[in-house]
């Protein structure tokens, strides 16, 4: 795929200007994600009231793809019911292992389809759904997640990055 | 190859000073992958550090191999297993004389270096390294230069001390020379810095440790593709390097040592080949190198790894060192004028390795738009986790050259850099 494809406006303005980023100061739910081989390290805190994503913010040292990926889910999940982001964060994880056609199945990832080309690159799939694993992990307050093997609290198979 | 690439190559010409003697377009024609194209561009195979490429003598010799020499080694009386045990052991006379050892059973078949180094930890570390002793690494080692001595502290209760490098990434000797004291027992550090590229006084090194008794183990992965090795003339006690890269195959490495040393060592592992008499009761073991090698090697990868050497001898590692300086001098010159660009490692001396930043941009992001471009290059944190902690960075890009690279290369380096510059600006 062009990488244009990957790296869409959307994306690239996501990354410049982050949404709700930071670490809110009273969070009823935290977790941190972590990908130890590439890098990228991210916090997300979340306040739920009443089952429902009052409030959530992240922040962290990442590629591209991974800033944006969070800045959208921010986006995209707040004010919606932990039940009905689980399922996006099931849907976001299918679309980029290339599971889920956005084009032609259901679901309820509107605008976060711009990350369905990650699948072509089998290397950048973990940087874009960590951020996915770390609300997944906050909601059931485990206190870290990660993208490799054991770790990954969501048994997606470990993507390893070369090592030399 | 396409004639675009060609033509671009040839436009390059003029600015590349080739050293007499060395003829970059046939030697370039001896490599077939460099002909690939990805993503529609000419491939600029720029991630030499993790593995380089094979010429065709190399892919030649193996597949005569396969096809009509294979038996298992040191076991029949059969042709073919003379035929494979021929070519095998004379592969390793091939590396001996290529690193000037003194003597054949010195040189010591392993996996790799990663397994070179955990056969020293084993069989010399385990075996007169105790609790309270100390080993000396360096800042700039690869995580298998410092793993596999952290074992060794977790199971002994030794002591580690780390040679701190300068903001250019170059060892202190000082610091290097008051880290020793009466507990030191075994220092170990790279030749050749992987993340950065930075050269290290090896031999002044060596000469500061034998002062005080104490044998060194040289981490030779990045060296011997770029640089004439001579360990007896470094006298080094041990040596290690990889084959996949110094244009041979994978899976076969090689650990040089003292022979006086080596056969003090313990083996490293139990099984067929490495003994001479088993019996429930006792079993005695195998003379150096044999000691070393349990159960049937990767046979064709060091037959391999012996075209390998043939080629390098044949094109000569002072006209590679040339030539990749060359290299070097253009690619610094030209990454490091481009804007918002960070070089990581500025040693004066230094192999053909570029390691920098973009600024604003994660090196994930610049090594997915280069390989766009068709560029090849390394990014992460290169193994080296206390070099990139010494920087300040998480991680980096590498371009790392090999002999084959060409000026055209890094003006593509160059360019798909700037469009990296345009998307994230």
């Amino acid at each position: 795929m062009d990488s244009k494809q990957l790296y869409q406006e959307v994306i690239l303005d996501h990354n410049r200007k982050p949404r709700n980023w930071g670490k809110l100061v009273d969070p009823s739910h935290r977790a941190e994600g972590v990908n130890p081989l590439c890098g990228d390290h991210i916090w997300v805190t979340l306040k739920i009231d009443s089952g429902n994503i009052a409030e959530l913010a992240f922040e962290g040292e990442s590629c591209a793809i991974c800033k944006a990926s969070a800045s959208m889910m921010t986006a995209n999940v707040k004010g919606k019911s932990v039940a009905q982001a689980e399922r996006m964060v099931r849907e976001f994880r299918e679309m980029a292992t290339g599971k889920l056609d956005v084009a032609h199945q259901p679901n309820q990832l509107g605008r976060l389809a711009v990350f369905a080309g990650v699948k072509d690159l089998p290397s950048r799939v973990k940087c874009a759904i960590l951020p996915w694993h770390t609300l997944h992990a906050a909601f059931s307050n485990q206190q870290s997640a990660s993208t490799e093997g054991e770790a990954d609290p969501m048994g997606l198979p470990a993507v390893k990055l070369n090592d030399d | 190859m396409s004639t675009s690439s060609l033509a671009r190559q040839q436009q390059a010409e003029p600015q590349a000073p080739t050293p007499a003697g060395f003829n970059l377009a046939s030697v370039r024609a001896e490599f077939p992958i460099l002909r690939a194209q990805v993503n529609g561009k000419p491939l600029a195979y720029l991630d030499n550090g993790a593995s380089s490429q094979m010429p065709q003598p190399v892919i030649d010799r193996l597949i005569r191999y396969r096809t009509s020499e294979h038996a298992n080694i040191h076991r029949g009386v059969h042709y073919l297993s003379e035929t494979a045990t021929a070519a095998y052991e004379g592969a390793r006379r091939k590396v001996q004389k290529f690193i000037n050892a003194g003597e054949e059973r010195e040189v010591i078949y392993t996996r790799g270096t990663t397994d070179a180094v955990n056969l020293v930890m084993h069989g010399y570390g385990r075996a007169f390294i105790g609790e309270g002793d100390e080993i000396i690494i360096s800042q700039l080692e690869h995580h298998s230069n410092i793993v596999p001595w952290q074992m060794l502290r977790d199971e002994k209760g030794c002591l580690l001390r780390v040679i701190p490098c300068n903001d250019a990434g170059e060892l202190q000797l000082d610091e290097y020379e008051a880290l020793f004291n009466d507990r030191t027992r075994l220092v170990a550090f790279t030749h050749v810095s992987n993340a950065l590229g930075t050269v290290n006084p090896v031999k002044q090194m060596i000469e500061i440790a034998h002062r005080r008794g104490v044998p060194v183990l040289v981490d030779g992965a990045q060296a011997v593709p770029h640089l004439k090795i001579d360990v007896r003339d470094l006298d080094c006690d041990f040596y290690c390097f990889s084959g996949h890269k110094m244009f041979g195959p994978t899976g076969i490495g090689i650990l040089y040592g003292k022979a006086a040393l080596l056969e003090r060592m313990r083996p490293y592992q139990g099984g067929g080949d490495m003994i001479l008499s088993v019996s429930f009761e006792k079993t005695t073991y195998n003379v150096i190198p044999y000691k070393f090698e349990a159960g049937t090697p990767p046979i064709a990868a060091g037959i391999g790894l012996g075209a390998a050497v043939d080629y390098l001898e044949a094109i000569g590692m002072k006209h590679i060192a040339a030539w990749e300086h060359e290299l070097l001098r253009y690619a610094t010159e030209q990454v490091g004028r481009l804007e918002g660009v960070r070089i990581i490692g500025t040693a004066p001396h230094k192999a053909a390795v570029l390691s920098f930043t973009v600024q604003g941009v994660h090196p994930h992001d610049v090594g997915t738009v280069l390989n766009e471009e068709g560029v090849a290059v390394r990014t992460g944190h290169h193994c080296a986790q206390p070099v990139m902690q010494r920087f300040r960075v998480p991680a980096t890009v590498r371009a790392s050259f090999a002999f084959y690279n060409t000026f055209a290369e890094i003006d593509q380096l160059v360019s798909g850099l700037r469009r990296v510059r345009t998307m994230f600006g």
